[in-house]
């Protein structure tokens, strides 16, 4: 051992994950930080409805129709006499809900695409390319409307139509992210290790490249939400009596003039909503980002 | 003689450029190298940047594909192995890049890296088998088996080079390329990477493919020396042969080009004129007549041949791809200055800066 025991300077640097810097650093941004607690709350409230929601979401009432904000109805009440707080409050269900399943598809769609795309390279990545060269052609909400009338209305078809209709930005993304890691050095001493392809692909490149794609899932939560609430307005998503923000706001519209708390508060929830997703989507961002410090 | 640990013959390596997605020509990047290598034996392979030496060490460890030629690695062709042949020999076979900052995976963390070769090629079956394994490695490159729960980035650069070198020496190869593995350190930190790789050469009979364009580390570290230029090896000969007698002008001009930190030494200069030639265009005849002082007529048309001469046997090998060296002044001059001198003052210094440190201990 003498031969080799060359003392070393004690490291100083201390213990840190990645993971705990990005915490760290995400910490110290104060709208990233609001945005992550009003997430947590309709979270919160999208979980705990029932126990929340001082009414029933479809008991109707006929001598409450188109009330004013109350006491006793907070948001006012609907045509049909509904509590507009208990219908917010349960709408967040199929607004968190839509966005994260119909992200969560494409995520777990788009990135293992494309990582085969980036990584195999060759005319599978031609192949893959193309397909989402011509998705990206067709204007999201067009394409999210189009499958969602193929499959049929319901909030789940729906969720389906947005997540495939986000996919191709996740392949997009993830492909241009793995062409740019598997040039890396510790990519090729990976290989020269003797690592056969999958896990190559799965724990040197992916777990580097995931910062990005973490940004792009949150802020991709908002456009699912505007996306969700867009197709509930058009009839596409959630069928009623079951509330939803964007089905609110269809009812809503023709009472506009007459009762105008019945869009404004769905439409305020929307807003807040996507606000928050975007606030944490840039935050992570910076947080995640290797060049700011 | 018994077969060498590896041998390599015509390897070549011809990246197509493409423009408009149409071939419009081909960048040589290694043309036709010969060379082998014993076990226990440390081959340098030196040359300006753009010469190929570093696709040369890719190409031994076919981690990127020859377009000719063979490498024959304990007398079996790697280049005809399928892959997952070949992933298996990669326990033989492995490599150490220049840039530490670069090579290591900043999301993994030490242990987890050490561990993964071990796990591969099952060298280490159970948990407490390899935790205690990576803990020897760690030790065996100087860090201690408390660092295996830290990150690449919590390491200093010479550190990050001593965990490459113990990813490396993991699953205890024969043969070790190391692509210019103390270039991006600082002088003391070199000589301790130095000496530990020397020391592990000794202890584990390694060979080694030391890339490098630091004539005064390959001095020091090399057994033999290669000496490319444009793709090809211009001159080879064991380090001592090479630093006294050095003959083709590119060699002769590498020598000289090496920085004297004594100003009064009084040198030839100015050897080499004008830049690389491109490998996309390679000059015809002799690559290196486009810029050799003693150039003639014939080197313009004849494709010289890597020669001893027929004197293999007494010359331990010193081959020249230049015919007319006999009639070159001769280098000694430039020899002496540069392997006495310079090369002395620089050596005491790296070893004085390691010596210090180890009697610390």
């Amino acid at each position: 051992m003498s031969t080799t025991a060359i003392p070393l300077p004690a490291a100083t640097a201390r213990e840190e994950s990645p993971g705990a810097r990005a915490w760290r650093r995400l910490k110290r941004r104060k709208g990233a930080m609001v945005g992550l607690v009003v997430v947590v709350l309709f979270v919160l409230l999208a979980v705990f409805a029932p126990l929340i929601a001082p009414y029933d979401p479809t008991a109707t009432s006929w001598s409450a129709v188109r009330k004013p904000p109350t006491w006793a109805h907070w948001m006012g009440t609907d045509e049909v006499g509904r509590d507009v707080l208990s219908r917010v409050i349960f709408g967040a269900r199929a607004s968190l809900s839509a966005g994260l399943v119909s992200v969560g598809i494409a995520v777990g769609l788009g990135v293992p695409l494309g990582l085969l795309s980036g990584y195999a390279g060759g005319w599978i990545d031609g192949v893959i390319s193309r397909m989402v060269d011509a998705m990206l052609a067709i204007p999201f909400l067009i394409l999210a409307i189009t499958l969602a009338a193929f499959l049929g209305p319901s909030l789940s078809n729906a969720m389906i139509a947005i997540g495939v209709t986000a996919t191709p930005v996740f392949v997009r993304l993830t492909r241009g992210q793995t062409i740019a890691a598997k040039v890396e050095d510790y990519v090729e001493a990976a290989r020269a290790v003797g690592n056969p392809r999958l896990r190559i692909a799965l724990r040197h490149i992916l777990p580097n490249i995931v910062s990005p794609l973490l940004v792009q899932a949150s802020l991709a939560i908002a456009g699912a939400i505007i996306a969700e609430a867009a197709l509930s307005f058009l009839g596409l998503g959630q069928q009623p009596p079951a509330p939803s923000w964007g089905s609110m706001l269809n009812s809503a519209q023709r009472f506009l003039a007459q009762a105008p708390w019945m869009a404004f508060w769905p439409g305020f929830a929307i807003f807040l909503a996507v606000l928050s997703f975007n606030l944490l989507g840039d935050g992570l961002r910076d947080a995640l980002d290797p060049k700011h410090r | 003689m018994s077969e060498p640990l590896l041998e390599v013959k015509g390897l070549a390596k011809h990246f197509a450029v493409k423009r408009f997605g149409f071939v419009s020509g081909h960048v040589r990047a290694v043309d036709g190298v010969d060379f082998h290598l014993d076990a226990g034996e440390t081959l340098a392979i030196v040359g300006e940047s753009g010469c190929g030496k570093s696709t040369v060490g890719r190409l031994v460890l076919r981690l990127l594909e020859p377009t000719a030629g063979s490498v024959r690695f304990e007398g079996e062709d790697l280049l005809a192995l399928p892959e997952t042949e070949m992933r298996a020999r990669r326990q033989r076979l492995q490599v150490i890049f220049q840039d530490p900052y670069a090579s290591l995976n900043p999301r993994m963390t030490v242990g987890a890296m050490l561990g993964e070769p071990l796990m591969l090629h099952r060298l280490a079956t159970t948990e407490t088998e390899r935790r205690a394994r990576v803990g020897e490695l760690l030790e065996l490159v100087g860090l201690r088996p408390e660092h295996a729960r830290r990150y690449p980035h919590e390491f200093s650069g010479g550190q990050r080079q001593r965990l490459a070198i113990a990813r490396a020496l993991a699953v205890e190869p024969r043969l070790i390329v190391a692509d210019e593995a103390v270039s991006a350190l600082d002088v003391s930190i070199q000589a301790q990477v130095i000496n530990l790789m020397q020391s592990l050469q000794k202890r584990f009979g390694l060979a080694y493919i030391f890339i490098s364009h630091d004539l005064a580390v390959v001095k020091h570290i090399a057994d033999r020396i290669a000496v490319m230029y444009l793709g090809k090896i211009v001159e080879t000969a064991t380090t001592e042969d090479l630093f006294r007698n050095p003959r083709h002008p590119y060699t002769r001009a590498l020598l000289a080009a090496v920085p004297q930190p004594d100003p009064t030494v009084v040198r030839e200069r100015a050897l080499l004129e004008g830049d690389l030639p491109s490998a996309m265009n390679p000059p015809s005849g002799c690559l290196f007549h486009t810029r050799c002082p003693f150039v003639r007529d014939a080197c313009r048309r004849d494709v010289p041949v890597l020669t001893d001469g027929g004197a293999s046997a007494t010359q331990s090998g010193h081959a020249t791809a230049c015919p007319y060296w006999p009639e070159f002044p001769p280098a000694a001059a430039l020899a002496q200055s540069m392997g006495q001198e310079q090369d002395r003052i620089r050596l005491a210094r790296l070893q004085a800066a390691f010596v210090s440190q180890t009697e610390a201990s």
